[in-house]
C-alpha cells in the first residue's frame, strides 16, 4: 500500500488566551508585540490526527501548509519536530488583509498546485478570529466533501473513512469516501510532544528568505540536505486571479474598530471583612436576588 | 428579491431557538429596510414548521422536505441554500452560530463569493462612505463582533457582495413573537431540482443528540470562575456556593482552556449568553468576549485579587480579595441569615 497524502492546514496566531495587562498599550490599542506567536491550538489537534494515520499506514506523508508572514516558518519547523514530513509557507504581500474567503481562495489554489491529496486536515478554528470558516470555505473552493468538528478517526480502510464528530448537543459518527477536508475539534487528543531526534534533524530547516538574512550559503546546504528546505510560495508560484486576493478580494471589510471603553457602573467597593460580606448578603436577601 | 433570509435549523421537527431568535432580529431589520422576511427549512416531515415560524413575522417560508434531508448533511443543504439564494437574491442571510450554521455558512459564502461574519453580537443597519472609491453605500448590514482578544469591537460590512451573511450564537438575540396570527406564504420546493444524488455521499452511522443536562441559561444565579480561580480543586468552592444559593456554575473561556471546568459551562461570545438575576464572577478579569455573554445580568458581584480588573467596572459589588477567603464567608452569612 502506498499510504495517504495528507496536508495539514495550520496557522500561526497571537496567543490571545492568556492576555495579560501589557497586552494593551497606554492609548488603548492592542500591543501585538506582547502576545507570543503560537501554533494555533486546534491545528495541533489536527496535526496529531494526521500523524496517527501516518503511524498506522506506512508510506503516508504529512505536509503542513500555512499562509502568513515569513516568521510563520516557525510553525512548519514545529510540525517537523513533531513528525511532519515537510511544509510549505505561502507568503506574499498580495495576501495581506485577506478575510476568510480570500484566505481560502489562496489556500485552495495552493492545494490545487500540490494536487492529488487524500485528506486535508485543519483545526476547527483559529483562536485569533474564532470563525471556523476557512476549512469549509477551502472545501467548497475545491468542490470537496467536508466533515467538521471531528474528534476521532474511528476507521480508515482504503478510501473509506469513519469519523466521530462532536456537535453542540451530541455526537455523530459518519462514513464517507476520500478525498475530503476534515476539521478537528479541540476535544480531540492533544498533539504529541517534539521528538528530540527530529528536533536535531530539523532545527536548521529554513526558508530561503531566512537563510539569506543569515547570509548562509543555502544552495550548498539544500543540495546536501534537501529536507531542510522549507519552500516559500509567493503569488507567482500559484495560479491566481488577482481580484480574489488580499484586501481587494475580500468581500468583508472592517468599517471601524473601537477600543473597548468601559462604562463604569456605580459599584459598591467592599472589603473581604466579615461585616462587609454579611451586609452584602443581607442586601441581596432583602432584594430577593437570592434566597 | 432583496429580502432577508433566515436558515431555520430543525431537530426532531422543532425549529431551533437560535433560528427563532434570528427571525425576530430579521423581522425588525426587514421593517427598517422595508423588505420581506423569508425563511428556509430543510429536513423531513416539516409539517409543523409553518406554525412555529409564522408568528415571528415570516412573509415567505420555503420548505425542502425529503427523507434524505434529515438529519443535516453538508452537501445537500448547501446545494439547496446556494440555489435558492441564486434565485431569490437576498440582501441579507442569517444562520445560527451552531455546529450546523458554522458548517453550512462558510460553504454557502464560499460558493456565492459573499462575505460571512461569525459570532456577531449586534446587527444594525447603516450607511458607509468609501473614501478611496468615492462611493456611498446606503443601508448596509453592520455586523458587529468583538475581535482580537476582545480588546476591540469591530464593525464589519460587505459593501459589494450579496447576500451579507452573519452567524449569531444562541441566546444573543431576543426571541419575540410578532403576531400569533401572522400569515405568510409557504413555498414547497421541488427537492429534485435543488440536489443531485452526488450530494448524498455521507452515511450517518450513529447519532446521539441529547438535551444538555445543564441548565445554565435558565439558572437565576450563576457562580462563574475564570483563570484566576487557579485550579480544578478551587472550582469546588464555586460549586459549593452555587449549590447553597440554588444556582449553576459557569466559566470563562480561560478557565475552560486551562481545563478547570468542562466546555459546556463556558459563558461569553463563543459560549453561552446568560441573563441571570445574580452573576458572581470569581477570578474573572472580564475580557469583552466574556462580558458579551453576561453583562445583561441584573446584578453582578466581582471577586478578584486585582482591584483594576475590567470586570469591576460593570459590577454592582466589587470585592478585592481571595476567593478561598471570601466564598466561605458568603456561604456562612447566607446560611446564618436564612435560618
Amino acid at each position: 500500500m502506498k499510504g495517504y497524502k495528507i496536508i495539514v492546514l495550520a496557522k500561526q496566531v497571537p496567543d490571545t488566551r492568556n492576555v495579560g495587562k501589557d497586552a494593551m498599550k497606554a492609548d488603548g490599542t492592542v500591543n501585538r508585540a506582547a502576545l507570543p506567536a503560537i501554533f494555533n491550538p486546534e491545528d495541533l489537534n489536527a496535526l496529531e490526527q494526521a500523524l496517527r494515520i501516518k503511524d498506522q499506514y506506512p508510506g503516508t506523508t504529512v505536509q503542513i501548509l500555512t499562509m502568513g508572514p515569513g516568521r510563520a516558518a516557525d510553525i512548519i519547523r514545529e510540525g517537523l519536530f513533531r513528525g511532519a514530513d515537510g511544509g510549505i509557507l505561502l507568503t506574499d504581500r498580495a495576501f495581506a488583509g485577506s478575510d476568510t474567503l480570500a484566505t481560502s481562495y489562496a489556500i485552495g489554489q495552493a492545494l490545487k498546485k500540490i494536487g492529488d491529496v487524500d485528506m486535508i486536515i485543519a483545526g476547527r478554528q483559529a483562536i485569533d478570529g474564532d470563525t471556523a470558516q476557512v476549512g469549509p470555505q477551502v472545501a467548497e473552493k475545491l468542490s470537496m466533501l467536508q466533515v467538521t468538528y471531528v474528534e476521532e478517526v474511528k476507521e480508515l480502510k482504503k478510501d473509506t473513512i469513519v469519523l466521530k464528530r462532536r456537535l453542540d448537543r451530541g455526537v455523530e459518527t459518519v462514513k464517507c469516501k476520500l478525498p475530503l477536508v476534515i476539521t478537528v475539534n479541540g476535544t480531540a487528543p492533544e498533539c504529541r510532544a517534539r521528538n528530540a531526534k527530529l528536533l536535531m534533524t530539523f532545527k536548521r530547516a529554513k526558508t530561503v528568505t531566512e537563510l539569506q538574512k543569515e547570509n548562509e550559503d543555502y544552495t550548498t546546504l539544500y543540495n546536501d540536505r534537501p529536507e531542510l528546505n522549507i519552500p516559500e510560495w509567493t503569488v507567482n508560484d500559484i495560479e491566481t486571479d488577482a481580484s480574489q486576493l488580499g484586501l481587494s478580494g475580500s468581500p468583508t471589510k472592517v468599517k471601524s474598530i473601537e477600543n473597548v471603553v468601559l462604562q463604569a457602573k456605580d459599584s459598591k467597593i467592599i472589603s473581604s471583612a466579615d461585616a462587609d460580606i454579611e451586609s452584602m448578603m443581607l442586601e441581596l436577601l432583602e432584594s430577593h436576588t437570592i434566597g | 428579491m432583496n429580502n432577508i433570509f433566515v436558515y431555520c435549523e430543525i431537530e426532531d421537527g422543532q425549529v431551533a431557538e437560535v433560528s427563532l431568535e434570528l427571525l425576530t432580529k430579521g423581522r425588525s431589520l426587514a421593517n427598517e429596510l422595508k423588505c420581506k422576511l423569508e425563511a428556509i427549512a430543510i429536513g423531513h416531515k416539516l409539517d409543523g414548521v409553518e406554525k412555529q415560524v409564522m408568528p415571528y413575522g415570516v412573509d415567505t417560508l420555503y420548505l425542502a422536505d425529503d427523507k434524505r434531508l434529515y438529519p443535516y448533511q453538508t452537501l445537500p443543504h448547501t446545494s439547496i441554500v446556494v440555489k435558492l439564494f441564486e434565485e431569490q437574491k437576498p440582501q441579507i442571510a442569517f444562520m445560527g452560530a451552531s455546529s450546523i450554521g458554522r458548517d453550512l455558512g462558510p460553504r454557502v459564502s464560499s460558493a456565492l463569493h459573499s462575505g460571512l461574519t461569525a459570532d456577531c453580537t449586534s446587527l444594525l443597519i447603516g450607511d458607509h462612505y468609501d473614501k478611496k472609491a468615492d462611493k456611498k453605500y446606503e443601508n448596509l448590514l453592520y455586523q458587529i463582533r468583538p475581535a482580537f482578544g476582545g480588546n476591540i469591537i469591530a464593525t464589519i460590512i460587505n459593501p459589494d457582495c450579496r447576500p451579507q451573511m452573519a452567524t449569531v450564537r444562541e441566546g444573543v438575540m431576543k426571541k419575540e413573537i410578532l403576531d400569533p396570527k401572522y400569515k405568510g406564504k409557504v413555498v414547497n420546493l421541488d427537492v429534485s431540482k435543488y440536489v443531485s444524488d452526488s450530494d448524498f455521499v455521507v452515511e450517518i452511522i450513529e447519532r446521539h443528540m441529547e438535551k444538555s443536562k445543564l441548565n445554565i441559561k435558565g439558572a437565576p444565579i450563576i457562580v462563574a470562575g475564570g483563570y484566576g480561580v487557579g485550579s480544578k480543586e478551587n472550582f469546588r468552592l464555586l460549586n459549593e456556593l452555587a449549590e447553597v444559593l440554588g444556582g449553576e456554575v459557569g466559566a470563562s473561556r480561560a478557565a475552560v482552556d486551562a481545563g478547570y471546568v468542562e466546555h459546556e459551562r463556558q459563558i461569553g461570545q463563543t459560549g453561552l449568553t446568560v441573563r441571570p438575576k445574580l452573576y458572581i464572577a470569581c477570578g474573572i478579569s472580564g475580557q469583552i468576549q466574556h462580558r458579551a455573554g453576561m453583562e445583561q445580568s441584573a446584578q453582578i458581584i466581582a471577586i478578584n485579587t486585582d482591584p483594576e480588573a475590567p470586570i469591576n467596572s460593570i459590577a454592582d459589588y466589587v470585592i478585592t480579595g481571595d476567593i478561598a477567603d471570601i466564598i466561605p464567608k458568603m456561604i456562612k452569612y447566607y446560611k446564618k441569615n436564612t435560618k
